[in-house]
């Protein structure tokens, strides 16, 4: 029977199958950060259990830490401390793979796997993290575990699941210039509703999702879980082999050879079965940002705040709050929202990619916002963008050049925005509070955040793009 | 983890879909290294205003919903971060079953694991529902897990679907991990033989 993608993982790691369908899966990666994890450590200590992997699990601090140049001499918020001490403690005695809040491979932890070669193709990858569907770039089964499933991934290297059904998104023809990866899954979860893809596991395809760097395609994939999905996959390809090859955890040699063979069969075989299938075509797609405070609220930077009269359901009223809370008027132009602050960072767009797009917009100008700032996701993609010029191109233009962490994507480090301060954010949530509370939140690509720093309000990048220099 | 096995009580409406687990509990409160404790601060910035100060419109702020021990709730219910602390927090409040038409996935899995039940009905018997809920004290609706119904306060009988596998744990109070580790036998050899097919890993 032909498979898809998500079958042909699926399969290749069921450890036990119960009559009902409840199945038994193993898990080759588990990746923990400090947030979600102390309560899983703890509980294998108090019944007395080991990690039965530790050699497929890696440590790395993200969400609590400071990403301001003063961090080596610690972390000054007393609660935050003690969490990223707990992963330290906990990450020694377990003995699993560990990188400190000062190693220079210290990073999003959804930066930091594919960065170090942990993440390959047709892995089951898991993480107390719903941005683990960022993984699924490589073409590897990766979603987001709560802290007791965390706690069980721990003991047996395994979890329970029942298998979600086969979803695939195809993009098809090519992008538009000024339209990235980030505006492809905007637009998706836009077309779907943040619970489009509940219960599915979404394949991205297309000529549009082919031509993506790696780097573009964990940007897609990451924002998977925004639309309700368990997990987003792309097949690997001849971009994917290159981009793992040679990493410090890669395979070599030998075992590169035979694993280069298997990762060649993981693609969806023809005839194979969807249970839901959406196409858009790349050219129409446009850069979008979002208005409201679901990511499903996006729109071309083209258009205008919605009426929320103009919904349906309980849409309406979820509407007509996000506008009160964005303190937004039906029928403004979004091109006219001015915009405070800009983030440019996390796991959805803190890769050297990010950083060229946003730094070849700003080159050689000034900001026009009251603070902008560049969180590198992972120390290596900041100690890259500076040999490359890129964080002199940030500092010249006016924004702060931060170390690596999750920073004002969930703030819950210093980085915070204040009620009622605006921010142009190339992270994944524009919820209520997430970026502080009362902080209002626009979500972009890196180089239309970089365009909104440099005009002070909400910004077509096309028509910087039409403008000579 | 505690047994679920029947519950009559009071539920408290949010008909506000897409309610996220930021919401739920920000993400100040994330910071704790316990599982505990965490009700005081379950919807906390639609609960309290900037002073710390409970916001009386707020539905678990008005006396009848003080105690209530089921929400019935928008579309969508617990979307966004993995956070398990949601469901604590709730847990901790003294929530112990939700009714919509729609969770997230990660926030549903997580339910189960707090002895917690979410229950999926469709939009017409929410609505149902949410009227009761609306009614506060006055109108208790009753759910019998072994049975997989939900009684409305005037007794109309709705049934819900669940995995056999989630309800047979809920029901008895069951360790996933313990269950889990009876099976080491087969976790080792599915290791011994992944081993050899994929020596990379």
């Amino acid at each position: 029977m032909p498979k898809t993608l998500y079958d042909k993982i699926w399969d290749a790691h069921v450890v036990h199958e119960d009559a009902d369908g409840t199945c038994l899966l193993y898990i080759d990666r588990h990746l923990v950060h400090e947030v979600t994890s102390p309560q899983a450590f703890e509980g294998l200590r108090l019944t007395g259990r080991k990690v039965r992997a530790p050699e497929k699990t890696i440590a790395v601090p993200d969400h609590n830490v400071p990403t301001t140049p003063d961090r080596e001499q610690g972390i000054e918020n007393p609660e935050s401390r003690i969490q990223v001490d707990a992963l330290d403690r906990n990450a020694r005695e377990f003995g699993v793979n560990y990188y400190p809040v000062n190693d220079v491979r210290q990073g999003i932890v959804h930066i930091v796997g594919p960065e170090q070669g942990w993440t390959l193709p047709g892995m089951t990858v898991v993480c107390g993290d719903s941005h683990t569907a960022t993984h699924g770039a490589f073409g590897a089964l990766a979603h987001g575990i709560g802290t007791s499933e965390v706690e069980h991934v721990l003991a047996t290297q395994t979890l329970i699941q029942q298998k979600s059904k086969n979803m695939k998104v195809e993009i098809t023809g090519s992008l538009r210039p000024g339209v990235t990866a980030k505006d492809i899954t905007l637009s998706v979860i836009g077309a779907t509703g943040t619970a489009g893809g509940t219960g599915h596991v979404i394949e991205y395809c297309g000529q549009a999702i082919e031509e993506l760097s790696m780097e573009g395609r964990m940007t897609v994939c990451n924002m998977a879980i925004e639309g309700g999905a368990r997990a987003g996959l792309i097949a690997p390809d001849e971009k994917t082999f290159a981009y793992v090859k040679g990493r410090p955890h890669a395979p070599k040699a030998a075992q590169w050879d035979a694993a280069l063979a298997w990762w060649k069969t993981l693609k969806s075989d023809e005839g194979a079965h969807w249970d839901k299938v959406i196409t858009l075509r790349g050219e129409d797609i446009a850069p979008v940002v979002t208005w409201g405070t679901s990511p499903e609220d996006v729109l071309p930077i083209t258009g205008e705040v919605p009426d929320p009269a103009s919904f349906s359901g309980g849409k309406v009223e979820a509407a007509r709050r996000a506008l009160d809370y964005m303190g937004l008027t039906p029928g403004q132009k979004l091109t006219d929202i001015e915009i405070d602050t800009v983030f440019i960072g996390s796991c959805t767009n803190g890769r050297i990619e990010d950083l060229r797009a946003a730094a070849e917009v700003v080159k050689g100008q000034k900001i026009k916002v009251k603070r902008a700032m560049v969180v590198p996701g992972s120390g290596l993609v900041r100690a890259q963008a500076e040999e490359e010029g890129l964080a002199q191109i940030f500092i010249d233009a006016g924004f702060e050049w931060r170390l690596a962490g999750c920073s004002m994507c969930l703030a819950m480090n210093p980085d915070q925005l204040s009620p009622g301060e605006r921010c142009a954010a190339t992270s994944n949530r524009n919820f209520e509070g997430r970026q502080g509370r009362g902080g209002r939140t626009h979500l972009m690509s890196p180089a239309m955040a970089a365009a909104a720093a440099l005009t002070g309000r909400l910004t077509d990048i096309r028509e910087m793009m039409a403008t000579p220099a | 983890m505690d047994k679920f096995t029947t519950l009559t009580g009071v539920a408290a409406p949010m008909p506000l879909v897409n309610i996220d687990t930021d919401m739920i509990i920000p993400k100040q409160f994330l910071k704790t290294i316990q599982r505990t404790g965490l009700g005081k601060n379950l919807f906390d910035e639609m609960r309290y205003d900037d002073a710390g100060h409970e916001i009386p419109d707020f539905v678990l702020n008005q006396p009848a919903y003080r105690n209530a021990q089921i929400l019935i709730a928008g579309d969508n219910f617990g979307c966004g971060s993995s956070r398990e602390h949601a469901p604590w927090a709730l847990a901790d409040f003294g929530i112990k079953a939700i009714i919509s038409t729609s969770y997230a996935d990660i926030f549903y899995n997580n339910c189960f694991k707090n002895g917690m039940l979410p229950i999926v009905l469709p939009q017409a018997q929410v609505d149902i529902l949410m009227e009761d809920a609306r009614k506060g004290e006055n109108a208790r609706i009753a759910i019998d897990l072994e049975a997989q119904t939900v009684t409305s306060a005037d007794g109309q009988v709705f049934t819900f679907e669940l995995d056999p596998f989630k309800k047979h744990c809920l029901l008895n109070g069951l360790d996933d991990i313990g269950l889990t580790l009876e099976k080491a036998a087969s976790i080792d050899a599915f290791e011994a033989l992944a081993t050899q097919a994929r020596p990379w890993v």
